[in-house]
């Protein structure tokens, strides 16, 4: 699994890297980045779901791999 | 050190004021049909608006008034979400709805960047702001704040019934906004003057709340010369050195922002803390366990910003149009209800409800789109603090008299005065 940011989308309100640190964090401006090139390591799916669910924006993709 | 010759004459004068811009006949008194009437100045409103806005997403989910010359009033999530991301067809050259409207010569920057303004200044004019105000940054400022949530409460004094409104939730967020900006503590007193006239009041006469105003912009006048002769490490430094597109700032613009930063700080923390405290005195399950299980703050304080979402925000319509079958005019008001976005059955589960362990909780509290709060991670902070801080030494408690609870009246919604009955 691996989840990805819309810069262009995101505004910033931080709920992703709130939720789930080990998968988000912040850059100088308090918008949101994926750590680990967006790799979810197996056990942190639901974090993963979570962030996704929360965003007030939309930003966060999910992307299931086959 | 040179004098910096922005700030050496009134910047009002330089601008000529006196602002034009239209005003329109002031209409009060009681409202007959929320759908063609609805305003958010009455006291029924500012008692309990919720189911008002049920009502009204359900029989008429853009509701029409033509008080304050002409506005609407859209009560659903999708509504408010698609005006909040449209800034091509909604400006935000006032969010304060109210009897004035200042000249459409003020887009893109308005009175007070970047809440005020529309692309594409606003974005360079929030991009200033940003770095003071990430989570790391804030995280600063959480010793201050914890030890002054200690101090308010040893003021308590063993005193068993206390107003949790004027004695708790007011001073925290006063207190740390203006450590940022650099004024002195013991000027709180006036902020809570400066907010109410902004955001109270305002069906006022437009000439007493441009009196009322000046007030305002002189305090901060007075702080900015302090800080040109005694430069520190604070947010109001930064912003009279701050430079866009190479020249240091308008001196309109640093006033402009300081004032944001000091209004739009304290009544909304303020009113999120008191809120929270206000539902945890009357739901005595949801006290118990959060005071038993710590480890479900953070989680319940996004509930409470749903449901209790203090603030409320306006935009003006830019052009005649219909829009989702509403025939706006320009220069309409929209009424942006982020609390009743918060309510909508389409958007959440159990809307009406208060489900302090809710896990998806996507809710509008701090806007959508590119008006994002600044301050959301610092309010987050805050909430958080208080709360603990206070379910820590005080984890029983309830209402001394549900009749003397006061709201207050307006675009900031949050209890004024809440008398507990602490033990
Ligand atoms: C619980 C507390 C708070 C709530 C609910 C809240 C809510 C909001 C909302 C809904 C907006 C969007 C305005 C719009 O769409 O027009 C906003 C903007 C803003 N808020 Fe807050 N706010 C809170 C606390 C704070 C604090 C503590 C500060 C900083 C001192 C702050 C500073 C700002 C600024 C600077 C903007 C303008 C952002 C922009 O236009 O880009 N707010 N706030
Ligand atoms: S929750 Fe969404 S908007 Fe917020 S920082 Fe994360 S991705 Fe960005």
């Amino acid at each position: 699994m691996k989840i990805q940011i819309d810069s262009e989308v995101c505004q910033g309100h931080g709920r992703c890297y709130d939720l789930a640190p080990s998968l988000f964090g912040d850059d100088d401006e308090g918008y949101g980045k994926v750590l680990r090139a967006g790799v979810v390591p197996p056990g942190e799916e639901q974090n993963a779901r979570l962030a996704v669910a929360n965003c007030p924006e939309r930003a966060i993709e999910l992307i299931e791999e086959t | 050190m040179a004098v910096d010759e922005r700030f050496a004459r009134d910047f009002r004068e330089a601008r000529g004021d006196e602002p034009e811009g239209t005003r329109n006949e002031i209409v009060t008194g009681p409202v007959a049909d929320w759908a063609t009437d609805f305003s958010h100045t009455e006291p029924e409103w500012a008692a309990d608006p919720y189911p008002i806005q049920d009502d009204l997403r359900q029989r008429c989910p853009i509701a029409h008034t033509p008080r304050f010359g002409g506005g609407w009033l859209p009560t659903r999530y999708a509504d408010v979400a698609a005006i909040a991301y449209d800034t091509e067809r909604f400006s935000s050259r006032s969010i304060i709805m109210s009897n004035f409207r200042p000249p459409r010569d003020v887009a893109p920057i308005g009175g007070s960047p970047p809440i005020s303004s529309d692309p594409p200044f606003h974005h360079d004019a929030r991009k200033l702001l940003l770095p003071a105000f990430t989570k790391k940054a804030v995280a600063r400022q959480e010793p201050a704040t914890r030890a002054l949530c200690h101090s308010l409460i040893d003021a308590f004094d063993g005193q068993g019934v206390v107003d949790a409104a004027r004695d708790y939730a007011q001073h925290i967020p006063m207190r740390v906004i203006a450590g940022m900006l650099g004024f002195p503590p013991a000027d709180g007193p006036q902020f809570r003057q400066f907010v109410e006239n902004t955001l109270e009041g305002i069906n006022l006469p437009p000439d007493e709340r441009i009196t009322r105003m000046s007030a305002l912009f002189d305090y901060l006048l007075a702080q900015i010369h302090d800080h040109i002769d005694n430069p520190r490490e604070d947010l109001t430094t930064f912003l009279i050195n701050a430079e866009l597109y190479g020249r240091k700032l308008e001196p309109s613009h640093v006033a402009g922002t300081m004032a944001l930063l000091l209004i739009a700080g304290i009544d909304t923390t303020w009113s999120a803390i008191g809120a929270s405290l206000w539902h945890l005195a009357r739901v005595p399950a949801d006290r118990e366990r959060l005071a038993a299980e710590p480890a479900l703050l953070p989680t319940a304080l996004e509930e409470f910003l749903r449901a209790y979402a203090p603030v409320t925000m306006a935009r003006l319509v830019k052009q005649d149009m219909q829009w989702h079958g509403a025939d706006m005019k320009a220069d309409d008001w929209i009424l942006l209800s982020f609390p009743a976005a918060n309510r909508d059955p389409a958007q959440f589960e159990r809307a009406a409800e208060v489900v302090i362990d809710r896990q998806v909780n996507r809710h509008a509290a701090f806007g959508l789109g590119i008006h994002r709060c600044v301050g959301s991670h610092l309010a987050r902070m805050e909430l958080r603090v208080a709360l603990d801080v206070w379910l820590s030494r005080i984890p029983a408690f309830t209402l001394a008299d549900p009749s003397m609870v006061t709201w207050s009246t307006g675009q900031i919604r949050g209890p004024r005065t809440l008398p507990l009955r602490l033990g």
